[in-house]
């Protein structure tokens, strides 16, 4: 809502430079780190401007309550919260609708992403935290919980990115902040996408936009998203191509060489339900053969 | 999901595949769209919107409030929705859960970030008091749609609202109202739903089942875009998203028309 009669703001000048001095098309600095809670299965840290961000991933694990499991995939349960001190004024601690919902795009962002077929009856426990919020923060947590997901281990179609495209002063531009975001004709569009194919998984407005100016703005958003891609992709290999962890894999798999093979776990045993025909003559054909072999054994 | 259910929607996606709905229309028709208003005479505006066979009704109640700290001269709007055990197999009683307030929340914004009404008129003393109006919706049948039907439903019962009187105290007047309030915008909402790979709008319960990925698009008479939500675990690709666009903008001045006439 326009707020009265305040002081007008410039918010593009002359030479194209916003009240942070950014151009059209520039983000906030954005930090990544991963691997921040060595406690969580995956988890990273992210500052996007003044935006601050935690995000950890449990799982997959048994879903509980039992009824919500699905017996075809798995599910994400995607609790984005705010800090009590993360906003100008104090947030009721209760999560109230705004973020009820924020979770439930972001969760079914993700859920795109995820290979779930391959985790049925579990469940994701994504959390995100905003330790500090200032326009971006749903995005920012979607941002660094796809990292998470990633530093977890989880197979993802791809990491999923996001960013932000909006209005403020009369012009489009990439990656608004609060103080943007107030603008009297203000409009923020949060976009996200699985880089590798475009594919939009997350994507909102509010505001009075034109369809001129959204087609615009569509494709400064897809750079956008692709821009943070590179960032969160920087971010897991700084952690991930270490010589500390090269070498761990490779110890790991040598040691696994070493072993003597353990008899292979069928998947399609987890998934019991989902046994299909020709699933379970294989299943039966290995029995067979291992009863087969048994039984030599015993005769020798 | 029922298993007679999910049957149902492995034939409305294999119809769909086929270029076909079970019901025989075609991918971007509605069914029949009626809208009556007045149906509780205590409310100070509402109506009930059926689309086909799907049902919601719509109430709001204007009560004056103490102002925001930050809106200290602007009214608000708050919208709600109770998706009623009464409409389905499937709704359950207590809190809302996400789908409804996440419906809730993209209606109350498809209304209020078209600036379809004036907050600042809603002030009835700067600083002290303001209308607060809340609208809400309540389910009665789920044949599929109901994001459509509650935004039809919600701008229609606050366009049919009429401010009650007040005393000198601020204290409401039972039973005597002001006259209508006035929208300078009609803002609508459409959702158009992907299913085997193909997008379609209005869909049956069956057809919602068999869809992926949903978006929803608010259009205002004057063709601005007041707001957009995707929905589901499925994608849309950025020329999906402008034909989508496209065709919001021709429907839902066919719906205004049957709506608003």
């Amino acid at each position: 809502m326009a707020k009265k009669k305040e002081e007008e703001l410039t918010y593009v000048d002359k030479k194209g430079k916003r009240l942070d001095g950014r151009g059209l098309t520039d983000l906030r600095p954005i930090k990544i780190e991963v691997g921040v809670v060595p406690r969580a299965d995956g988890s990273a840290y992210l500052e996007w401007g003044q935006n601050k961000v935690v995000a950890a991933v449990y799982g997959p694990k048994e879903c509980l309550p039992k009824h919500t499991a699905d017996p075809l995939k798995g599910r994400v349960n995607f609790y984005y919260r705010m800090a009590t001190f993360s906003v100008p004024d104090r947030k009721n601690p209760k999560p109230g609708r705004r973020e009820t919902e924020i979770s439930k795009v972001c969760s079914e962002a993700l859920q795109k992403a995820i290979f779930l077929e391959q985790f049925p009856n579990t469940a994701i426990d994504v959390h995100v935290e905003i330790l500090d919020a200032n326009a971006g923060t749903r995005i920012a947590g979607l941002t660094a919980a796809a990292v998470a997901l990633a530093d977890a281990g989880i197979p993802m179609r791809g990491v999923v990115a996001g960013c932000t495209v909006g209005r403020a002063g009369g012009q489009i531009m990439l990656d608004v902040t609060k103080e943007e975001e107030d603008a009297p004709d203000a409009v923020d569009i949060p976009i996200a996408i699985i880089p590798s194919t475009e594919e939009i998984v997350l994507l909102q407005m509010d505001g009075l936009f034109t369809k001129a100016e959204w087609e615009k703005a569509l494709p400064l958003g897809l750079e956008g998203c692709k821009k943070i891609a590179k960032l969160q992709e920087a971010a897991l290999k700084k952690r991930f191509e270490t010589k500390e962890f090269l070498e761990s894999v490779e110890a790991e798999r040598v040691s696994e060489q070493a072993l003597p093979q353990k008899p292979r776990v069928n998947p399609v045993v987890a998934a019991g339900p989902m046994l299909s025909a020709d699933a379970s003559e294989t299943l039966d054909e290995e029995n067979q053969e291992m009863e087969e072999a048994l039984e030599e054994e015993v005769e020798q | 999901m029922s298993i007679l259910m999910e049957l149902q929607a492995d034939a409305a996606a294999k119809a769909i595949r086929e270029g076909k709905r079970l019901d025989g229309r075609k991918f971007d028709e509605y069914r029949k769209i009626s809208v009556e208003t007045d149906i509780s005479k205590n409310a100070d505006g509402s109506c009930r919107v059926k689309i086909g066979e799907t049902e919601v009704v719509c109430g709001t109640k204007c009560l004056p409030v103490e102002p925001y700290p930050d809106t200290p001269n602007e009214g608000s709007i708050s919208v709600g929705l109770e998706m009623l055990p009464i409409a389905s197999p499937e709704f359950e009683t207590g809190p809302p859960q996400p789908r409804s307030i996440e419906m809730a929340r993209v209606v109350d914004r498809g209304i209020r970030e078209s600036h379809a009404l004036d907050f600042s008129k809603l002030s009835i003393k700067d600083g002290e008091k303001v209308w607060s109006i809340f609208i809400d919706l309540y389910t009665i049948n789920d044949s599929g749609n109901f994001f459509d039907a509650c935004s039809l439903a919600a701008l229609k019962a606050l366009s049919e609202t009429r401010l009650p009187k007040l005393d000198d105290k601020f204290q409401l007047v039972k039973g005597e109202y002001g006259k209508k309030l006035e929208l300078a915008r009609l803002p609508l909402e459409i959702t158009f739903y992907k299913v085997a790979d193909k997008i379609i709008l209005d869909p049956t319960v069956a057809e919602e089942e068999a869809s992926n990925a949903r978006f929803t698009v608010a259009v205002t008479d004057d063709e601005y875009l007041s707001a957009f939500q995707k929905g589901g675990a499925g994608s849309f690709s950025a020329a999906e998203i402008h034909q989508c666009i496209e065709t919001a903008l021709k429907k839902t001045k066919e719906m205004r028309k049957i709506a608003f006439k």
